[in-house]
């Protein structure tokens, strides 16, 4: 059976800096795969060679079958393949019902004539749009805040909103750019729960956390990275144990103990 | 002897840019200040070229830093198109004052060095050499200032990470005042040098500052390298094309090469790359 | 402010603007007037690539330009009645806005100002030494307006007083506002918004922000060539003056200060400064100092245009209100 994502001797160089070195791991349909390591260590560099926001400089990236290496995002995203990003990015202008609405957009097919002459193609696409980000609004608990602009919002509510739209554009496999970044303890908790909540949909999930309680709490698999290398892939506890993860946080003292 | 020209105006608007990421819009109306008002020393006041060179230097530096104060520091957070507007704005209002006060008539710059001299078999005038050894003067001191000096460096420590340059210490407000200032100055010193050439009149800045604009996107925004290197094929298209195909269509090579660029390789020769 | 009232004034707005012709018969305002309208077409496709799409257009007069030689030249040339040069005219203004979009939407921000720029001046220069096709400076003359229209019942409507004008130049205003209107709504337009807000992101949603780009662009330069025709035909000479970049300036001055990303902003900004400096009777260069101050003045401290800012304070006066 083959692998939802296959990424394989992904490299990609920053002048003379090998942000990412021959990389190959796979994602299997279903699982919860994190992809951890030291800040630095490229993780967010993948993310961007797999959506197409940045080009390898050598290796491959397969979708199912397909090759996608290249591909710009708003090719990836119709495939089925969302992300969202390290520093949370909305339409922060709008507000947040309008901003689950847009990122429908690519399901649907309307165009400029459509619009015009509102055909009933345009109607249909416009109502099916409004039911999704309804959908999705209730997924993520952001009813109260619908008419909310994005900009207004908490953080935390910013965090779940930024999910939804990835989740909007009815992904397969999602990647999330550390979706708990600058939660509290408690937020985790809730971020932890959502993220299994679509994992319950049949969402494929490629993590980058950097906060190891809900890595090790929600992963299935992980990767490690250091230095743009893979240094470890396995479950959390084989990878808990390595010894070349262990040096690569904490330093070479630690690994003997 | 033009690419000298399209140089020396480009390098204050690449200096700003570089450093501030502000497409200074107007650079080219303040060039227009510039050549007045050296030639408004230099017709009522009767001062020396080069004193006049240098007050109009001065005066301008320091018009150049009360704009930055009051027209673009207030945008420094805003989106940049708001800067390029407020620089439209801006352009406006210089060019209209400029109307107000001297009239639309072309003048005049008075020259003391105007009788060509040969030098290895070309007849060139004086001012005209002065023009490019004033631009590689220009260039050389900058370059130094940039490279050897404190000043210099706290420049590029902002341009390169402003949070950074600001943990450590470093004003951003005076840097930015500075490099208005200098980068206006410049193009005070510019304009006084050239004006003796051609002759000096409101509307004079509106070609220069598109020039210099094109000149910067080949070179590469915020590249004074590049703004030399920019200016000087700038100057050879236009007087190739002028020369070969057709002297009414002259200015067109230059927008035409503009949008050569912006297409093929929108960051110019020395710009930092994209994807 | 409530549907029902919005509705009701919007209705005398209408009225009031059908009876105008029969109340004022004095031409001078007649013809600031028609000549508002014919501007506020242009400011309203102006802010449909740059204040819903984000992307700062200066060519704007370019394609205005386009537009009116475009008809003009058929009109006189080909001898084609205004009512085929009209549509002709504006797809080629279209066209043309296609055909730079291209390579010139692949740049953002600043580069795209510039880029757009110079493609005026290149078309401004075109126009001027091209004597062959456009007269260069001297100008094209005795453009003639919309040709009569035969009546079923016998008889013809003909369009030579200015009220008939004025019908007409109010006619295409409210057909572009329709649909520019309809496009802005629509999910074409939110869109167009989603460039504008964040293109990153709008690309991670799977937009295609070029496609969505040059859409925007092409529809904002076929209703600037709509606005060019008009003019053409109005004012029956066109110079190649009209196709500087002065013109695409003057456009972004009516839609900034009167509202960027409204739909009423741009009309009312065409309003204002079309209007206030005829009454005012102020000398042209002091104007565009004035203009100049204001527009600094406005971008700092009211980005959003006088009704952006309206509509701001209608805002957080309904937080207020609601419990």
């Amino acid at each position: 059976m083959t692998a939802l994502l296959t990424v394989q001797g992904m490299t990609r160089f920053f002048g003379g800096l090998a942000a990412v070195m021959d990389l190959s791991f796979d994602v299997q349909a279903g699982e919860i795969l994190s992809l951890i390591g030291p800040n630095g260590a490229g993780k967010t560099t993948v993310f961007n060679l797999v959506t197409g926001t940045l080009l390898p400089t050598r290796g491959k990236v397969f979708f199912k079958d397909q090759e996608i290496t290249g591909s710009r995002p708003y090719e990836t995203t119709p495939l089925g393949i969302a992300r969202t990003f390290q520093t949370t990015s909305l339409f922060y202008d709008e507000t947040v019902m309008d901003n689950l609405i847009v990122s429908y957009r690519c399901r649907t097919r309307m165009g400029f004539w459509d619009a015009l002459v509102q055909t009933s193609r345009s109607r249909e696409d416009e109502r099916r749009c409004r039911r999704k980000a309804e959908e999705i609004l209730e997924f993520i608990g952001l009813r109260e805040r619908a008419s909310e602009l994005a900009l207004n919002i908490p953080q935390e509510s910013q965090k779940r909103l930024a999910l939804g739209l990835a989740l909007v554009t009815e992904p397969k496999l999602l990647l999330l750019d550390e979706p708990a970044g600058g939660l509290t303890e408690e937020e985790n908790i809730g971020m932890m729960a959502l993220i299994q909540k679509v994992r319950t949909r049949g969402i494929t999930i490629l993590l980058i956390e950097h906060k190891m309680k809900i890595v090790m709490n929600i992963s299935d698999r992980i990767v490690v990275l250091n230095y743009g290398q893979k240094i470890a892939d396995g479950s959390p506890q084989e990878v808990g144990s390595n010894a070349a993860v262990i040096e690569a946080y904490l330093g070479a003292g630690y690994a003997e103990t | 002897m033009l690419g000298a020209v399209y140089s020396l105006v480009a390098l204050g608007l690449t200096l700003i840019y570089g450093i501030l990421h502000i497409p200074n819009f107007a650079h080219g109306h303040k060039y227009m200040w510039g050549a007045f008002t050296s030639l408004f020393l230099v017709v009522n006041f009767h001062t020396n070229y080069w004193v006049s060179l240098f007050i109009a230097m001065v005066v301008l530096g320091l018009a150049g830093v009360g704009v930055e104060r009051l027209v673009y520091r207030p945008l420094r957070n805003a989106p940049h198109v708001n800067s390029f507007i407020a620089a439209i704005g801006l352009l406006l209002f210089l060019e209209s004052l400029s109307l107000i006060f001297w009239g639309a008539d072309f003048r005049r710059f008075p020259s003391l060095y105007d009788k060509p001299i040969h030098l290895l078999g070309v007849a060139i005038t004086l001012q005209r050499l002065l023009v490019i050894v004033g631009a590689a003067l220009f260039i050389i001191l900058l370059q130094v200032f940039i490279k050897r000096t404190w000043l210099g460096a706290t420049i590029e420590a902002v341009a390169q990470n402003p949070e950074g340059a600001q943990l450590v210490g470093i004003s951003i407000d005076r840097v930015s005042s500075l490099t208005f200032g200098i980068g206006t100055a410049l193009a005070a010193g510019a304009a006084t040098l050239i004006a003796p050439i051609f002759l000096v009149y409101p509307t004079m800045g509106a070609m220069p500052n598109l020039k210099a604009f094109v000149v910067i996107i080949i070179g590469g925004m915020g590249s004074i390298p590049g703004a030399v290197l920019g200016g000087f094929m700038l100057g050879l298209i236009e007087a190739l094309g002028g020369g070969y195909i057709s002297t009414d269509y002259k200015d067109l090579f230059a927008f035409g090469a503009l949008v050569t660029f912006l297409t093929l390789r929108p960051t110019g020769l020395f710009g930092k790359g994209v994807r | 402010m409530n549907r029902m009232v919005r509705k009701w004034l919007i209705l005398m707005i209408l009225f009031i603007a059908v009876m105008i012709p029969l109340v004022v018969t004095n031409k001078y305002y007649m013809n600031i007037l028609i000549m508002s309208g014919i501007w506020s077409i242009v400011a309203l496709s102006l802010n449909l690539i740059l204040g819903y799409t984000g992307q700062v257009n200066l060519a704007h007069g370019a394609f205005f330009g386009i537009g009116a030689y475009a008809s003009a030249l058929m009109m006189l040339k080909l001898n084609m009645s205004f009512w085929f040069a009209l549509p002709l005219a504006a797809a080629i203004a279209g066209f043309f806005g296609f055909l730079i979009g291209l390579p010139a939407l692949r740049t953002r921000g600043s580069y795209f100002a510039i880029g757009t720029l110079c493609f005026n001046i290149i078309v401004t220069l075109i126009v001027d030494r091209w004597e062959g096709l456009t007269e260069g400076a001297r100008g094209l003359m005795g453009i003639p307006g919309p040709s009569p229209i035969p009546l079923p019942w016998g008889g013809e409507l003909t369009f030579k007083t200015m009220a008939a004008q004025y019908y007409i130049v109010l006619g295409f205003l409210l057909l572009t506002i329709f649909v520019l209107r309809r496009i802005i709504r629509s999910l074409v337009g939110r869109t167009f918004q989603a460039i504008r807000g964040n293109e990153e992101l709008a690309e991670a949603v799977g937009i295609h922000a070029m496609r969505t780009k040059i859409l925007s662009f092409t529809i904002s330069c076929f209703f600037a060539g709509v606005g060019g025709v008009l003019y053409a035909s109005y004012i029956g000479f066109l110079s190649p003056e009209l196709t500087d970049y002065h013109v695409s300036f003057d456009s972004l001055i009516y839609v900034m200060i009167g509202g960027v990303g409204t739909m009423v902003g741009p009309i009312i900004g065409t309003l204002l400064f079309v209007t206030l400096p005829e009454t005012l009777h102020i000398a042209a260069e002091f104007r565009l100092l004035l203009y100049g101050l204001i527009l600094m003045v406005m971008i700092i401290y009211l980005p959003r245009g006088i009704v952006g800012w309206m509509k701001g304070l209608m805002g957080r006066k309904r937080k207020q209100e609601a419990p």
